[in-house]
């Protein structure tokens, strides 16, 4: 058989996979363990921090707002980033070459250099509420998703199929809707989880966006490990995994996640 | 309802570059005129500019006795076929056909009868319900072509249409659209860069250059009477050959070429245009004989056509591309007389550069 595997591939992938994997595995259990401190392997199986999690007020605000933030964000990056994409594939020619990569900004600057011009031109410049401040914050840091998923699907949409539209009657407004969103609508969704799920794991941006009162669920996490070195981090962290996991499983039943890497 | 389409001294620029130079066009009613070029000439720019994608920087168009040019795309009521088929994706075969019904209002039901009736036209009622990926792409083009006739459009306009599909099919198509544009009657702009496709779908072509038309004519004048040195290069006159009128020959005319050799043309073949003008032919214009009344040549390649044997000459007047019979082959290093066979060739002002 010359298809046989070298034995030292499946050890090297075998480690690579540990590599990936453990880390996770360390935590979930962690999250288990029925003791006060973090410990690994867990001693005694309970459920009592993922309790916790629920118990204390902070968490369960910040849960609220990091969704909010993560839709509201999202919702609003792709408000701008989709008639962004449009005009950048359909006017490919005219516009200048470098404005696609300035939608890429946000992920090239460091996110704490972000953050922390965020907050003092949005945040303390403006004097813009947090729950603002935090809500462009996201909607900038994800922007960059939205713009290159929709714009992929829009490079590969052949623009002959909208002045079709147009050559039958339908106004140009209207044809963006009826005949290019559908036609898109894998990229759009696809830019939607990537930019939910960004948006909801970070922490660099929002911790110079938080203010008193209001705070993300990651940003919490932090502000709880300065006083409680409890497994209810490890919870809170299988929660945001639990979370990014579940998004990711719907993808893969509906649409498949081949979708996302293309 | 025929309508007649004018383009009335129409330029466009794309930036600082100007694409379409004064151009002026009329396409009679219920007419199928081609504009034949190669990319790059203003055919396609001349398209969109009817259609309404582009705006003329100066000009007018009209359709009948409708302005067009100020007029949105939308509200201009021209059917378009075209290269890519532009079929909706989302939607299946009959609500792409329907597609146009219903953005003018016309009922479901009415819609639906209408569009199912125009894709038995084209031979696709069985497919209605499918989707464009499961067509293939003659299927998909006469769906395309079905979408475009079902709104009854006064004018129809096709941007390549056949280029995608393969040879056979591309023949056939050719057939089917102008059978169902004779059949309705519709007034038809046709652009390509194939002049057989061009020739043989239209009552005339416009050869068109630089942002110009170079002549527009029946196919039959533009393959037998080019009116220029562009048009007779791109209609298959390889042989372009200046020449001098020096003197009358009996009933014609000796012109002299470079290198001194002579020529007599006779009135019954030749109208000389000009003292100086250019002996256009194409490879089967001239004859290669041993011998004879003609170009004295030698040969320096020859290659097999299959219907005959092409020979590449070596002329005092430079290289000359001429056919042979078969059943006298004759080697490199031969020398020979170019007979000239009137009906493949034609004479041409010489143009002053």
């Amino acid at each position: 058989m010359m298809s046989r595997t070298h034995p030292l591939l499946v050890a090297f992938a075998g480690l690579t996979f540990i590599f990936l994997i453990g880390p996770l595995i360390i935590i979930i259990g962690t999250a288990l363990s029925d003791t006060t401190f973090l410990t690994f392997p867990p001693q005694g199986l309970s459920l009592r921090w993922f309790e916790n999690i629920f118990d204390i007020a902070a968490f369960r605000s910040t849960m609220v707002t990091s969704f909010l933030l993560a839709v509201g964000g999202t919702a609003l990056s792709l408000l701008i980033g989709v008639p962004a994409a449009y005009a950048m594939a359909r006017y490919r020619v005219e516009l200048p070459k470098f404005l696609p990569n300035v939608f890429v900004l946000p992920i090239l600057v460091p996110e704490i250099v972000l953050g922390f011009s965020l907050m003092k031109s949005v945040a303390t410049g403006l004097g813009f509420p947090i729950f603002t401040s935090l809500l462009i914050g996201h909607a900038l840091l994800v922007l960059p998703y939205c713009v290159r998923v929709v714009g992929a699907s829009l490079n590969s949409f052949d623009f002959s199929i909208e002045e079709a539209a147009v050559s039958l009657g339908c106004p140009r407004w209207k044809s963006f809707f009826t005949v290019v969103l559908p036609n898109v609508r894998a990229g759009v969704i696809a830019a939607f989880i990537l930019a939910f799920i960004t948006s909801i794991n970070d922490v660099s941006i929002s911790i110079f966006l938080t203010g008193p009162g209001i705070s993300t669920l990651p940003i919490q996490l932090l502000a709880h490990m300065e006083q409680f070195f409890d497994p209810t981090i490890a919870a809170v962290s299988v929660l945001l995994m639990g979370v990014t996991v579940a998004v990711m499983a719907v993808v893969e039943w509906t649409l498949g996640l081949t979708f996302l890497t293309k | 309802m025929t309508v007649s389409l004018t383009l009335q001294n129409v330029s466009a620029h794309y930036g600082p570059t100007r694409v379409l130079d004064d151009l002026s066009l009329h396409v009679g009613e219920g007419e199928l005129v081609s504009l034949l070029g190669a990319s790059g000439c203003g055919k396609t720019t001349t398209l969109r500019l009817v259609a309404g994608f582009l705006q003329p920087s100066s000009g007018t168009i009209r359709l009948g006795d409708r302005d067009l040019t100020r007029l949105p795309a939308h509200a201009r009521n021209i059917g378009l076929v075209f290269q890519t088929y532009a079929l909706f994706p989302h939607l299946t075969v009959l609500d792409n056909v329907a597609f146009g019904l219903k953005q003018r209002g016309v009922a479901t039901a009415k819609r639906r009868a209408q569009a199912l009736e125009m894709l038995e036209r084209v031979g696709l009622a069985q497919f209605a319900e499918r989707y464009p990926a499961n067509l293939s792409g003659g299927q998909r083009q006469r769906v395309a072509l079905a979408r475009a006739l079902v709104i009854e459009p006064p004018l129809l306009m096709f941007d390549e249409p056949l280029s995608n599909l393969d040879a056979k099919l591309r023949v056939d198509m050719r057939v089917e659209i102008r059978r169902l544009q004779r059949a309705n009657g519709t007034t038809a702009l046709y652009v390509t860069h194939d002049q057989e496709e061009a020739f043989s779908i239209s009552d005339r072509v416009a050869i068109m250059n630089a942002g110009r038309i170079e002549q527009l004519d029946s196919p039959e004048v533009l393959y037998s009477r080019p009116a220029n040195a562009f048009v007779a290069d791109f209609v298959g006159f390889e042989n372009m050959i200046p020449m001098r009128a020096i003197a009358e020959a009996g009933d014609g005319v000796r012109a002299e070429m470079a290198g001194g050799a002579t020529l007599d043309l006779y009135r019954s073949d030749f109208t000389v245009p000009a003292r100086d003008f250019i002996f256009a032919a194409r490879p089967e214009g001239l004859t290669v004989a041993r011998e004879g009344k003609g170009i004295p040549a030698r040969i320096s390649l020859r290659t097999y056509l299959g219907r005959a044997y092409q020979y590449r000459c070596h002329t005092p007047a430079g290289e000359i591309v001429a056919n042979g019979p078969l059943v006298d082959p004759m080697e490199p290093g031969t020398d020979v007389v170019l007979i000239p066979n009137p009906a493949q060739c034609c004479l041409l002002k010489a143009e002053s550069a």
